[in-house]
């Protein structure tokens, strides 16, 4: 207490001593732009007299004795420092940006870190990166800029779901990172893109605070604040595009097409189907009957922005309208959002603040993966046959053995469906920050999230001439489906510096997790005119016999305490620890309590004395995570057995519904762990010029909480409604290596630029698989085996089928080879030649082998942006390396059509010896071998940007503060040897993804856009 | 200072008796509108809606009258591929390994329904009502028709008394022997034959007829034939069935649950089906699979040309056998008679399985109308009950003349006259009559089991092998989970 009395000696000298007063005022600006600084602090060091710079930075100050120093400070800028000599009413003071002192500040969960004592595994990706690669929707905006992490989207479809891996696939349950909107738990997909200020990855073990939801990564996103003491902020951005394919595949024409058609039926000594094959031309493209170009895409959003010293506001809205290459209006996507930001210091010690966000989106969605998908059609109907027939009624594709019966007219099939989904969303939060003395903090806050969507889809009666698509009854089914859930968090910070070098922070609290809702979903018969236009189940006269109604309610919950310790020393030496005790009520009373560990410690090497900080070198951290996260997500009660299986009989020629056990009930149940080890390192080089981050990762997922595992027969999960139990079931490992360099620099005044490069290396093993010798999944061909297995020593989900050797060149070669006959027919010259990798002399299923696996050994992201002048640049392009995918969206028919690759296919001795010979006689070589099995790498340009700002006279006096046109293309061109459409839309199941059913590629857009600030 | 201590204490209390206020009571709740497994069986409409759900599982058994006669001399596997449905082919072909997803299937479901079954027998008394012997009749009976596919297609398997499997019972509860499981079976149908009603309540309900003929049955396989021949004589005797004179409309719509149906599994297509869940069907999967590809023409529907009979079967009919034309749908003479269309499968002999043909549709069909047929599969029929005792009295050498008096109702109405009365006996008879089962059952999946239990399917059937091929092989996922406690069957 003795400095506070010489303090007051010295204040009370200081005021005798110098009875000069003098009074100061003028204005704020910024150095470089000559834009006054609204806010900037202005304190007279010794009687601490302080002052604010108004909205136009403008400022004063009275009473100042003379030979008092001024400080002028703002964050992101160097003070500065004026002496008071006289009366001074046009003072002109210029700040000038510090980058070095700006500190990155970045949100770690229940609080905030400065970015340099940041000891987990943490990527940022900013406002500025989001907007310079105009995802649509905001996953996409992860691809290729943050190391470790992948986005599959499962369709190219306006509106469809993407899907986000953090390090590799952990388990084959729910893979996707929690997503915490400003602390509370929330949807990431559906937020409008241009409402974000920053998305943080956290990849390790600091997400332990998470606990219960953290395994596969959490993804915090801060949504934009207004500054305070600022002005009102009008921005505006819109963009215009047009979408189109990337790639139309190369099937038959229609003389290709009967020729090879003719080849096949001689081969198979059958009568030649096209005894005339001249005049029949090129035919029908398909492909391009149903993809359509100039496809478009329209976005506009407007946000406002501001504050006074005590309160900040933004209010936001926008608008996406997208049309798909496909279908066109028939797989649409509307986005319509708005958004309140509202925070308000009440008192100095009491802050609230309040985050509202409505989002309402439609989209109508077509038949896009599998068999029976409208591209599937589109690549397998022969050219030679027509789109309309001669009386202009759209053409059925014949009902013969060779077209199957699920090929039908993909026009047709566009034009008959019919369906809309519409959804609202409210989601926000209300929180409040008391202080409660200089170093104690208490938070809280309420986040919620309140959903109601509804569905309608039209089976139109329909007639398709015998197809499996033919509907005989028109039906509407209608869904309505409402979601709640809140969190609400309440918890203390205490803040304490300790003999000068001693920092400590303490956190402690807990977290409230509900979500409930129900369901609705009701089918009516008989539409009126089977028309579109009159479905609604209001309108039906007809009924079933069957049960069409159903409903679903839920309620699930999670109760969390937590606490945490970091401490540093001069932020050097860095040291954090958290622990998490869950409960959730997925598991049985038994287990529904769970505790989460983990630490984190960092060095910061270059602060030591010894280190000789050269210009080369100028920072340096190493830093270490270790613990233990837990994953729940699973379906609700697991644990319980209930009655909810399916239960229906036929007695006196009616249906008769009773009771049944559902879902085979595992009590048991407990967490899935995963134990994750990270050691990273952060560098700086020239000058900061150049950053770099590399980390090693080590993460074990046990216990894996896995859905659907296959259990024995004799406990019925076979049975109607039914299933397998959730099981914790295996273990995973993923390891791997990232790297990111980043080179910020520029060239002379006007010429700036950055280079971001960076890298993930993954390898996953499956090291335990309980109850089973493996799991199986994934879908190829028609009525054959599962191709995808989980199993103990190989990738999860990797792909289990026949090695072949080339084609057999001769009947002597046959001989010579192991009988095939066990895989359907005995092989004959122009066969696939499989492998008999056991060497019993016999090819049959235990042949089966490893051919690979849809994990990306590597994935990888290069961006390039530079501004010369009044021109920006930018070009981003991620690329994945050694993922296999199986070629699936052929028809193995006699007559439907193929990719031309079949053009070099064997014809005779030496013709070739990778693609068979044709024929309608029965063969094995469509059996599943790694002739389906293609390198699925690629090097995408996800978007290439030119933008030109304008500064001129008349832009600055209309108000406008920017004017920015741009042009630029998203999905510009993918380099891949993939025979398919895309390689980056594909189903993302653990066990089964990785198949191309022919999915819907990701369009090419071309974008003309503005950007507008007032 | 003072104060700076007090805050958070202060503070510590609130959080404190926040948290107090949500314990962990918080994560314990009841599920929303649910039943709760355990806590069942309050009513007797409860018992009456677990009972349906044992009857589900009888309309899964369509894999096994489809892979049942593949399995036989009967038919070719078909399909539109020799990789279409392997497992069929392998079957067919009697290359079948433990590794047979379809017949995983089979054995998955027939222990579905055993342990449907079993639920109502473990909580059999826990309330109790008038006509409570009714239900566990129907509950035993199913059970014994579960357990009966199993042992037929399996051999001595697992078995638990009143009580459900659970998890990890695999490991522990060992196959029983062949002769235990009949002896169950025995013991339900001898329970259910004398408490469940001889008219049923509702069509398609189990009756006492139904529990004689399957105890009959039981004991046929078992080759315990002089109390075979005594319960189907005690069912023949008092019998409320009869051969419904024209053998061509047993297997039409309307012949459905006719005066010859002893047991028939019910079907309808008034509820859609998916491949996801071929079981969930309320159809007859079977007869999908059965028709004609691609097909267009009166009177059949299209389906995907599996279960395809061979000419032998065709040529066992006798001249003037008015069955084979019934049973038989030649193919390339109907287009050439009617104009059809239709497309050549794999395997195509030009022969179909007429009848379990689909049967064109009403418009109120629900799809995938390949998965929904609604044609009854014909379990137990009065002329096959007629053949079992035949059997019994013959090969028991109870009654020769009772053999044959069975066997000629059976010829008489095949061929519309005595002539071909039958008149021989001993082994000839023995012989004759299985000839007979044949014709008069060919497409029914009864063939192999014949072959099987009465020593003739070598050489008969291509492929089969003595000592391995009479079982099929405990499903490889099944041997896997058991965990070493299950053995393979022989020769697998």
């Amino acid at each position: 207490m003795k400095s506070n009395y010489l303090i007051i000696y010295f204040l009370l000298f200081s005021i005798f001593g110098f009875s000069q007063n003098y009074d100061i005022s003028g204005t704020v600006k910024e150095a470089g732009s000559g834009l006054p600084i609204p806010g900037v602090s202005i304190q007279e060091t010794r009687t601490k007299k302080t002052a604010i710079s108004d909205l136009d930075g403008k400022f004063s100050l009275g009473g100042i004795s003379s030979g008092s120093t001024i400080i002028f400070s703002y964050i992101g800028f160097k003070n500065v420092v004026y002496k008071v000599t006289s009366n001074n009413n046009s003072l002109s003071i210029a700040l000038k940006e510090d980058t070095k002192n700006l500190e990155e500040v970045v949100v770690i969960g229940y609080g905030s870190q400065k970015k340099r004592e940041v000891t987990g595994a943490v990527s940022v990706i900013s406002s500025k990166t989001i907007e310079l690669l105009k995802p649509i929707k905001i996953e996409q905006a992860l691809q290729g800029t943050v190391s470790g992490v992948n986005v599959i989207s499962s369709s190219g479809a306006p509106g469809a779901g993407l899907n986000i891996r953090i390090r590799g696939v952990g388990t084959n349950g729910q893979n996707g990172p929690a997503t915490i909107i400003d602390g509370y738990v929330g949807e990431l997909g559906l937020l409008n893109p241009n409402d974000i200020e920053t998305i943080t990855v956290l990849k390790d073990a600091q997400a332990a605070i998470y606990g219960t939801i953290g395994a596969n990564g959490i993804i915090l996103v801060t949504t934009k604040t207004g500054k305070k003491n600022s002005k009102a902020k009008i921005t505006y951005n819109t963009y215009t595009g047009f979408q189109e394919t990337t790639r139309i595949l190369p099937t038959l024409n229609a003389t290709e097409y009967a020729l090879l058609l003719n080849e096949s039926y001689a081969n198979g000594g059958k009568t030649l189907p096209f005894p005339n094959a001249s005049g029949l031309g090129r035919g029908t493209n398909w492909q391009k009957q149903i993809i359509s170009n100039n496809v478009p895409i329209i976005n506009h959003d407007i946000s406002l922005s501001g504050g006074s010293d005590k309160v900040t506001y933004s209010v936001s809205g926008s608008h996406l309208d997208q049309e798909g290459i496909i279908g066109q209006k028939k797989s649409d996507f509307l986005r319509n959002t708005a958004r309140l930001s509202l925070n308000a210091d009440l008192s100095d010690k009491l802050k609230i603040k309040t985050n509202v966000i409505y989002t309402y989106f439609n989209r109508r969605s077509l038949n896009d993966n599998g068999l029976g998908s409208v591209l599937f059609n589109a690549l397998n109907v022969p050219a030679t046959q027509k789109v309309y027939d001669a009386f202009g009624v759209l053409s059925l594709v014949p009902n013969t053995t060779g077209l199957g019966n699920e090929i039908i007219n993909p026009v047709a099939q566009i034009e008959n469906t019919y369906n809309k989904y519409d959804f609202k969303k409210l989601n926000g939060n209300f929180g409040f920050e008391y202080k409660l003395s200089k170093n104690l903090i208490l938070s809280s806050s309420m986040g919620f999230n309140t959903s109601n969507s509804k569905s309608k889809s039209f089976a139109k009666q329909v007639s398709y001439g015998g197809k499996v698509f033919d509907n005989v009854r028109s039906s509407v089914s209608q869904s309505a489906i409402n979601d709640n859930d809140y969190s609400f968090d309440l918890f203390l910070t205490y803040n304490k510096k300790f003999a000068e070098n001693h920092n400590l922070t303490l956190t402690l609290g807990n977290t409230i997790y509900k979500q409930w809702g129900s369901g609705l979903f009701a089918t009516g018969f008989d539409v009126p005119n089977n028309s579109w236009e009159f479905a609604d189940i209001g309108l039906t006269t007809g009924i079933s016999a069957a049960l069409n109604n159903g409903s679903y309610t839920y309620d699930e919950r999670r109760l969390s305490y937590f606490g945490r310790l970091q401490y540093d020393f001069k932020g050097k030496y860095l040291f954090s620890a958290m622990i998490r005790r869950d409960g959730s009520t997925k598991f049985g009373p038994e287990n529904s309590i769970a505790y989460f560990p983990s630490m984190t410690a960092g060095w910061v090497m270059s602060d030591e004395s010894f280190f000789n900080k050269s210009k080369f070198l100028s920072f340096l951290k190493f830093r270490g995570s270790f613990g233990t996260l837990g994953n729940d997500q699973i379906g609700n009660n697991g644990y319980l057995g209930l009655l909810s299986g399916e239960a229906t009989y036929v007695f006196d020629g009616l249906l008769v519904n009773g009771k049944a056990n559902g879902v085979i009930p595992n009590p048991f149940l407990k967490w899935e762990q995963e134990r994750k080890l990270d050691l990273g390192l952060d560098l700086k080089l020239l000058n900061d010029k150049i950053a770099i981050t590399s980390d090693y990762f080590y993460d074990v997922r046990k216990d894996l909480l896995i859905p659907g595992i296959p259990v024995s027969g004799i406990v019925g999960p076979s049975a109607p409604g039914s299933g397998f139990p959730t099981i914790n079931a295996g273990t995973v490992r993923n390891s791997g290596l990232e790297f990111s360099i980043d080179y910020d620099d520029k060239i002379g005044e006007n010429l700036t630029f950055k280079l971001g490069y960076n890298v993930s290396f993954i390898d996953n093993k499956v090291t335990e698989v309980n109850g089973a010798d493996f799991l199986a999944g994934g879908v190829f061909g028609v009525g054959q085996q599962p191709i995808s297995r989980m199993e103990v020593g190989h990738s999860i989900g990797y792909f289990y089928g026949y090695k072949t050797d080339g084609i057999f060149q001769n009947q002597a070669e046959v001989d010579a080879h192991p009988s095939q006959l066990a895989l359907g027919a005995n092989a004959q010259p122009g066969d696939i030649r499989f492998v008999d990798t056991n060497g019993d002399g016999v090819i049959n299923d235990l042949d089966k082998r490893d051919l690979g696996n849809p994990i990306p050994k590597a994935t990888m992201g290069f961006n390039f942006q530079m501004n010369y002048k009044n021109i920006d640049f930018s070009v981003y392009t991620y690329a994945s390396l050694g993922n296999e995918i199986v070629r699936n969206y052929e028809r193995v028919l006699s007559d439907a059509n193929r990719l031309n690759y079949v053009l070099n296919r064997w014809t005779g001795e030496g013709t070739s010896n990778s693609v068979p010979r044709v024929t309608t006689a029965a063969t094995s070589n469509n059996v599943f071998s790694d002739y389906f099995i293609e390198d699925g790498s690629f090097l995408r340009i996800q978007n290439i940007q030119l933008g030109y700002t304008l500064k001129s006279k008349f832009v600055e006096r209309a108000g406008v503060s920017k004017l920015r046109l741009y042009t630029s293309v998203n999905n510009l061109y993918t380099f891949t040897k993939y025979k398919g459409y895309d390689p980056t839309s594909l189903d993302a199941n653990p066990i089964g993804g990785g198949i191309d059913n022919g999915t819907y590629p990701s369009p090419r857009t071309f974008m003309l856009g503005l950007n507008l600030n007032f | 200072m003072k104060k700076h201590i007090y805050l958070p204490v202060v503070c510590l209390l609130i959080i404190a008796s926040f948290a107090i206020s949500c314990s962990d009571d918080f994560v314990v709740r009841k599920p929303a509108y649910s039943i709760d497994a355990e806590n069942y069986f309050n009513s007797k409409s409860d018992y009456d809606s677990a009972l349906v759900a044992a009857y589900d599982l009888l309309q899964s058994t369509y894999i096994n009258a489809l892979l049942g006669e593949i399995a036989s001399d009967n038919t070719l596997a078909g399909g539109e591929s020799q990789t279409d449905v392997i497992g069929y082919h392998q079957v067919d072909d009697m290359t079948h390994t433990p590794n047979n997803a379809e017949l995983k299937k089979l054995w998955d479901n027939m222990f579905a329904g055993v342990q449907r079954a079993n639920y109502i027998l473990e909580f059999k008394n826990k309330t109790d009502f008038e006509g409570k012997n009714q239900i566990i009749g129907e509950a035993r009976f199913l059970r014994a028709y579960y357990h009966f596919e199993l042992v037929k297609w399996f051999g001595g398997i697992p078995l638990n008394g009143d009580k459900r499997f659970k998890l990890n019972d695999e490991k522990i509860i060992p196959r029983s022997s062949v002769a235990d499981v009949y002896k169950t079976i025995e013991d339900d149908l001898k329970f259910a034959s004398e408490n469940v009603s001889a008219t049923p309540a509702q069509k398609g309900r189990i009756t006492k007829g139904a529990a004689l003929a399957l105890l009959g049955k039981a004991y046929l396989y078992q080759d315990k034939f002089t109390e075979a021949a005594l319960t189907f004589e005690s069912l023949i005797s008092n019998s409320p069935y009869s051969l419904v004179s024209d053998y061509n409309t047993i297997f039409e719509m309307n012949g459905e649950n006719n005066a010859e149906s002893v047991f028939e599994i019910q079907y309808t297509d008034v509820e859609g089906a998916g491949f996801g869940c071929l079981q969930c069907s309320e159809g007859n999967v079977a007869v999908g699979f059965n028709g004609v590809r691609n097909y267009s023409g009166p009177f059949f529907s299209s389906g995907f040309s599996f279960n395809v009979p061979v000419q032998d079967a065709v040529n066992a009919f006798e001249i003037g056998d008015k069955r084979k034309d019934v049973a038989i749908l030649d193919i390339e003479a109907w287009a050439a008679s009617t104009g059809a269309q239709f497309g050549k499968g794999n395997e195509h002999t030009g022969f179909f399985n007429r009848k379990y043909l689909p049967r064109v549709r009403t418009n109120t069909a629900a799809g995938d109308l390949n998965l929904t047929n609604p044609n009854n599969y014909r379990a137990i029929r009065y002329a096959d009950v007629l053949l079992m005792a035949a059997e019994a009295y013959n090969r028991s050498a109870l009654d020769d003349t009772k053999a044959r008096t069975y066997l000629n109702l059976v010829r008489r109405r095949a061929f519309g006259d005595n002539n071909h009365d039958v008149s021989l006996s001993g082994s000839a008879l023995t012989d004759l009559i299985l000839d007979e089962r044949r014709t008069e059952l060919l497409g029914e999946g009864h063939r192999f089991f014949d072959l099987v239990r009465t020593k003739k399917a070598v050489g008969k059937i291509a492929g089969f092998k003595t000592s391995k091929n009479e079982l099929f092989p405990i499903p490889i996922e099944e041997i896997q989970f058991s965990n070493g406690n299950w053995q393979q069957n022989q020769g697998y």
